[in-house]
């Protein structure tokens, strides 16, 4: 039992060690390439530090978080099972735009309103992955070239249909579709200076199924199953075909929320103007928070009070690409640090065994012996 | 050649500790132990792979320190790896040159070189045959020659007979007298007593890691050798009593199944295979792998689709039946690749407990999973099958060979199977694992389980089966009674050279009588 203990402490300092030691890095990384610009590094955490935490931009950060967040998870969805649904992007803009079609062609109380759009997208968003997944079970396709052609897809059908006369409304030089009603608006958390989204509530709910579904579902050991090794998946009974489209169709429909919080709560509709690249930002936020629930959000806010501390950053006469150079730093720390910390702690584990079982085997040889 | 004092600590279960052995040159040495026992870790220490935590390397007096295979092959040592390491879309030549082109070029030189090395031992080899088009005993000269080739003076032979029914053995046997005579070294590893009694000048035995003694072959029964090896009473594979039922347990008929190889040729993989396994029974196939072995089972568990024929299991006809709904329906399956089919590698041992049985208890409740028992289920499988493991929190991969394998047996045993699929289950498990696989298997067929037994041992297969078949090519050849049958018998069914109802023949013409 003691042993057993042993090993769930070796767990939790490597499971802190990896993330320690990519902060760690990716400080240092960062250090240097501000310095070559011939800036000072630490000047730069300090504007970053004070100006991320006042209370505007704590706001701001969560509220940016909160679709990077459900893209994360989209994403993640697809890792778990070994799938690199690279097509989040175009699966949340193709959502959000129908979504927004439809939510703007009806009139209904909030209660029934806002469910129907919300399913709305996530249908489409599931239907538009599922294509992936039913090219990659039928023709072989794989999923990366396939997501992508249909984010290329996705963008030229809402760029058809989001015209004047069609399924969109010229307004001065922006073309949306018709605003929603009131009644579609989504509940916000009243705070200062600026409300957080109620989406918020949905994005932990979302994470929390996440989770659920994963660690707790027959279901989700088999989608894990065939994320580890698809040949003992499918000599333990999974069918890996279906599971390749099931889990398509749940990274989708968890895509199809990403454009929620925008489309109900700011936006009201899809305009020209609507938010692009999300699903990209989600990969990298699923990278770093390890496909984790908790880890991704984390991550989540990470990228949030980066991108907010970054416009500071500027003002204060850094360039305003280190931003973007911080954020990829991090990410390949990231992951080059958890690979490593894996590695370190499956060898450690084994040699532990070994250990263990060798000093087993000589005692029962001096038992024999003494026999 | 002397190793003096070899300890090695290794992730893994067997460190080899304070190894002694001395090979005389131009002669056969066999290194002789139970699989697990450390025989090809030591190996790999005197090929460079592995560098010894202490002890030293001698070779011809001179103490030498081995950091690549390629300071061993700089010393003349070169070493036939049990798995071969051939591409198998180029020529023999080809093959032999590669990486080794600055010996003798790629033209004219080497394949002369490749004649005259062949003709002097003996070996038989074509330098423009593809070695795709090769057989197993081919490949393993190709391999041989490959390493003459690089100027080896000491050849180390991983397990070379495990992949060669016995015709094969014999004459890689004459293979082996012929490098002798040149006055070449070879190390000969090997857990087969009767092959290296036959073989070997002299003998070293390896048990749990360190070398336990060393024996003459003239001197020395195989009874000794074994005893020396187990450290007791060898364990045996027989069955007693017969606990045949007429219940049929599994039917299958005229099973067919087809597959492009690679040159786009559609071959016949399954040819119309029916037998029945009745409950109680262990029905054994033998076959050189390869001959529709693999393919055979994957029909049965519903993992590959069927071009014709039915699986009938207890009266059921699952042919159509998925993968899971067969598990659910009564059958254990024991993989012949464990790391592929049987194991996630990387997750821990209550996971793997669940693997294959998620729907079942006590792995869920419904829909969702129970990891409480599920966690609880996994200590009493590690103690009953008597896993070695300090925990079920560390992951499989952690876990020696044997143990995954009792692992394997004990969650498939866990859930009652009516059928039990057994493939390969003791290859690369040592001697105690062996003998407790085996007593589970007959344990459960008192108990009326039907087993389905492919082996590549065929000792395992005559000691175990009630019935035994022989595959080639697809088909199901000959029929034999394990009661009445020698390994060599058996050997010649493999290869394709007798068929039909296979008779024990006390003269010296060992044939099958076609009396079917």
């Amino acid at each position: 039992m003691s042993l057993a203990k042993k090993f769930d402490k070796n767990k939790l300092i490597l499971g802190l060690a990896a993330p320690l030691l990519a902060i760690v890095a990716a400080v240092a990384v960062t250090s240097v390439i501000i310095a070559i610009t011939g800036k000072d590094p630490f000047h730069a955490y300090q504007v970053m530090v004070d100006y991320g935490s006042k209370s505007d931009s704590q706001v701001w950060i969560i509220n940016k978080a909160v679709p990077y967040y459900l893209s994360a998870l989209a994403v993640a969805i697809g890792f778990r099972m070994n799938l690199f649904n690279i097509g989040v992007d175009g699966q949340y803009r193709i959502a959000a735009f129908f979504a927004a079609v439809v939510g703007g062609a009806m009139t209904m109380p909030g209660f029934i309103q806002i469910p129907v759009i919300i399913i709305t997208a996530m249908v489409v968003g599931a239907i538009w992955a599922g294509i992936a997944g039913l090219l990659k079970v039928t023709r072989g396709v794989n999923e990366v070239i396939s997501t992508i052609m249909l984010n290329a897809i996705g963008g030229s059908i809402i760029g058809y249909f989001l015209q004047d006369g069609r399924l969109g409304k010229k307004e001065g030089n922006m073309v949306h579709t018709p605003v929603l009603p009131d009644s579609a608006h989504f509940f916000e958390i009243p705070t200062q200076p600026k409300p957080i989204y109620g989406f918020v509530v949905i994005a932990a709910i979302a994470g929390l199924a996440y989770w659920f579904v994963l660690n707790r579902t027959r279901f989700g050991f088999d989608l894990r199953t065939v994320g580890q090794s698809e040949s003992a998946a499918a000599a333990s009974g999974v069918n890996v075909k279906r599971m390749v489209i099931t889990s398509m169709v749940l990274s989708g429909a968890t895509a199809g929320l990403v454009g929620m919080p925008t489309l109900l709560g700011i936006s009201y509709n899809y305009g020209t103007d609507f938010p692009v690249g999300i699903g990209f930002t989600g990969i990298a936020i699923a990278l770093l928070g390890r496909n984790n629930p908790v880890g991704m959000a984390l991550a989540a806010l990470l990228w949030g009070f980066l991108e907010r501390t970054g416009t500071q950053l500027e003002f204060e006469g850094y360039a305003q690409e280190i931003v973007g150079v911080v954020q990829g730093v991090i990410v390949l720390c990231v992951v080059i640090a958890y690979e490593i910390v894996r590695r370190y702690g499956l060898k450690t584990q084994q040699r532990k065994v070994g250990e263990e079982l060798a000093a087993q085997a000589r005692k029962s040889d001096k038992a024999e012996v003494s026999a | 050649m002397e190793l003096a004092g070899i300890t090695k600590r290794f992730p893994g279960v067997v460190a080899n500790h304070d190894i002694h052995l001395t090979v005389r040159r131009g002669t056969v040495h066999a290194l002789c132990g139970e699989n697990g026992a450390g025989k090809s870790t030591l190996m790999k220490i005197l090929y460079g792979m592995q560098k010894p935590d202490e002890g030293t390397i001698t070779l011809d007096g001179e103490q030498v320190t081995l950091h690549t295979p390629g300071d061993a092959i700089a010393r003349g040592i070169g070493m036939v790896h049990q798995h071969f390491m051939l591409a198998d879309n180029l020529t023999v030549l080809e093959n032999v040159v590669l990486g080794a082109e600055k010996l003798h070029g790629i033209g004219g030189k080497a394949r002369a070189k490749i004649k005259e090395i062949s003709d002097s031992y003996g070996l038989g080899v074509r330098p423009d045959a593809m070695v795709e088009d090769l057989g197993v005993a081919d490949r393993q000269r190709v391999e041989i020659l490959k390493v003459l080739y690089r100027g080896a003076r000491t050849l180390i032979l991983d397990e070379p007979t495990a992949v060669l029914v016995p015709q094969e053995v014999d004459a890689l046997f004459d293979n082996l007298r012929e490098l002798k005579a040149e006055g070449l070294t070879v190390i000969f590893i090997s857990h087969k007593l009767g092959e290296v009694l036959s073989v070997a000048d002299d003998i070293t035995v390896i048990r749990r890691g360190t070398t336990v003694g060393s024996a003459v072959p003239s001197e020395t029964t195989p009874k000794q050798l074994a005893e020396l090896m187990v450290g007791s009473e060898l364990p045996s594979p027989e069955t007693r009593e017969s606990t045949v039922t007429d219940t049929p347990m599994l039917t299958v008929e005229d099973l067919k199944m087809s597959a492009v190889d690679p040159d786009g040729v559609v071959r016949d993989v399954l040819g119309g295979i029916s037998f029945t396994i009745r409950k109680g029974e262990v029905l054994g196939i033998a076959g050189v792998e390869g001959n529709g072995q693999a393919e055979l089972v994957e029909a049965i568990m519903g993992m590959r689709p069927l071009d014709s024929g039915t699986v009938t299991l207890d009266g059921t006809d699952v042919s159509q039946a998925p993968t899971r709904k067969r598990r659910e329906d009564g059958i254990g399956y024991i993989p012949e690749d464990r790391h592929r089919h049987g194991l996630l590698l990387e997750a821990p041992l209550w996971e793997n407990r669940i693997l294959g049985h998620v729907t079942e208890k006590p792995n869920s409740k419904g829909a969702l999973l129970d990891p409480k028992a599920a966690r609880a289920d996994t200590e009493r499988i590690v103690r009953e099958y008597d896993v070695r493991t300090p925990g079920i929190e560390v992951t499989a991969a952690s876990l020696s060979g044997g143990n995954q394998q009792k692992l394997i047996v004990g969650r498939e045993m866990s859930h009652l199977p009516k059928l039990l699929i057994a493939a390969h289950p003791t290859r690369g498990v040592d001697v105690g694992a062996q003998a407790q696989i085996w007593d589970q298997i007959r344990e459960a067929r008192h108990e009326g389980l039907a087993v389905l037994l492919i082996s590549a041992d065929l000792d395992e297969l005559i000691g175990l089966s009630d019935t035994l078949r022989v595959m080639f090519r697809g088909r199901l050849v000959a029929d034999a009674d394990p009661a009445a049958i020698t390994p060599e018998e058996l050997g010649s069914a493999m290869t394709g050279a007798a068929s039909g109802h296979l008779e024990h023949v006390d003269e010296q013409e060992e044939e099958g009588g076609d009396d079917a």
